[in-house]
């Protein structure tokens, strides 16, 4: 597992330094679009994400939280690829370098090294391909902290149970947000039966790229609505007034139960720090 | 927005210099400034300590919302990347800090709140905006890690560090007069909110 664990310091490298190429594309069509001082943010971003990527040096200083979305092949040990994925984390802290962000909340002590309980955050699938997939994201606190989670119907914004009621979450979470989280904004939509399941689905969404089409074509549709919807808000970057509130919107849905209709609405900021690892022998 | 005016402005910073400035404005800061993020604002607002026992001078300087990526060099402390954290969450404590040490600027993104925006007005302070992510565009911006203060007990990102900034850009977002930008984007979004909020028939 050595040459994995080496493998997950690079990717934790790439996730910090280098912005994925369709989030740059989509902030410099957004440049394009603003004037004055929206523009004039932009313009600092971006000069941002290039010097990040040729100093490597992280492109924030909240190198947030670590998610891990793990692809599995059969019978490879979770157990094991956790601990080399902890192992991994604990040299790319001191390598890459990331901040270290795990603080123990009974003696508010920071352990160093961005490990601790639950931390990083590791969801491991099997899956019956041969290649291992893990998708890493680098969450920062600031929006995360924005993230809202609604049970349907809701009276106070007349939300009910159905996809315009989803619609209505949405708009309240980013109106709430404000600039708070540094738009411009992704954001992930899970709906579904159980709260838990949904804060899932909903940071899953985070992973697609900004291309990547919703299958369900009713999904599709209000992805695109709300996206024009957002930038109707006029919050834009950095919450200093534009129309690039937000880059994209990104739906995902679970079954639900009679009773329940979660909705998790979970917040990006423009550095939407995520990168892949696909691992050929990982039998 | 539209940026007003552009302006150097060097640290200490008098009252005078405070009032001359405008929501809107951009600066260019230059001079010594201060870190301070959640756990050092409890540790003010709570333990009060006094001027004398804080090893370095806040009088007139900024205090930046940061908790920066620092590496130990041979040569010293080396920051690598410095962006501001978000300002809302130091709401309760700050207005109380802003009276108590004489600053002239807070720092930070996101905006802040009543309480903070009343405290500006009262003593002579700027709420400066920054550029929230760009962690190693601002790095550059600082010339040299001067000092820290409380590093073991509160760890990197919550320590006090004193950094030489040299034209390190920000945006007047709250002024000394009452005007909150952050205010009146949000008024104006709300506006449009209620409209989409509105179900088609």
């Amino acid at each position: 597992m050595f040459k994995l664990r080496d493998e997950i310091v690079k990717l934790y490298k790439k996730a910090a330094t280098s912005l994925p190429s369709d989030v740059e594309a989509a902030l410099k069509s957004a440049h394009a679009e603003e004037r004055s001082n929206a523009k004039a943010t932009l313009s600092a971003i971006l000069e941002n994400i290039r010097l990040a990527r040729k100093t490597e040096r992280p492109i924030c200083q909240d190198t947030g939280v670590p998610v891990f979305f793990l692809k599995v092949p059969f019978g490879i040990s979770h157990l094991e690829l956790k601990s080399t994925i902890i192992e991994a984390t604990r040299i790319a802290t001191e390598k890459v370098p990331l901040r270290a962000n795990a603080v123990d909340v009974l003696t508010d002590k920071n352990s160093g090294d961005n490990t601790g309980i639950g931390f990083p955050v590791i969801y491991p699938e099997e899956t019956r391909r041969s290649k291992l997939i893990a998708d890493l994201m680098l969450k920062g606190a600031g929006c995360e902290n924005i993230g809202q989670l609604y049970r349907l119907p809701a009276e106070e914004l007349k939300a009910e149970r159905d996809l315009e009621g989803v619609r209505k979450c949405v708009l309240d979470a980013v109106y709430r947000a404000q600039g708070k989280g540094c738009p411009p904004y992704i954001i992930g939509v899970g709906i579904g039966a159980s709260n838990d399941q949904v804060t899932r689905l909903a940071k899953e969404q985070l992973m697609r790229k900004l291309e990547d089409k919703n299958k369900h074509e009713v999904l599709s549709a209000l992805e695109e609505r709300l996206l024009g919807d957002i930038n109707q808000l006029g919050i834009g970057p950095l919450g200093l007034g534009g129309k690039t509130t937000a880059i994209g919107v990104k739906i995902g849905v679970n079954h639900r139960h009679p009773a329940s209709y979660f909705v998790d609405v979970s917040i990006c900021c423009w550095a939407s720090r995520r990168a892949r690892l696909i691992y050929e022998d990982a039998r | 927005m539209n940026v007003k005016n552009i302006k150097r402005i060097n640290l200490p910073l008098t009252k005078e210099e405070v009032l001359s400035l405008h929501t809107c404005d951009m600066v260019l800061i230059n001079g010594q400034i201060v870190t301070g993020r959640d756990r050092l604002h409890k540790f003010l607002f709570d333990e009060k300590p006094s001027l004398k026992k804080i090893p370095f001078n806040f009088e007139g300087t900024i205090l930046y919302h940061c908790g920066p990526v620092i590496k130990k060099t041979a040569k010293g402390f080396e920051l690598i990347a410095g962006g501001p954290t978000t300002s809302m969450r130091v709401e309760m404590y700050e207005h109380q800090i802003i009276l108590e040490y004489g600053l002239r600027g807070i720092m930070g993104k996101g905006g802040m709140g009543k309480q903070t925006l009343n405290a500006l007005k009262k003593n002579g302070c700027v709420y400066l905006h920054t550029i929230g992510g760009a962690a190693v565009y601002l790095a550059e911006r600082v010339k040299k890690v001067v000092g820290v203060w409380k590093l073991e007990e509160f760890g990197m990102a919550e320590a006090m560090w004193v950094f030489d900034v040299e034209d390190f850009p920000a945006i007047v977002t709250m002024d000394a007069h009452g005007r909150s930008l952050h205010e009146e984007i949000e008024r104006n979004s709300y506006n449009e909110f209620k409209k989409l909020m509105r179900s088609p028939s």
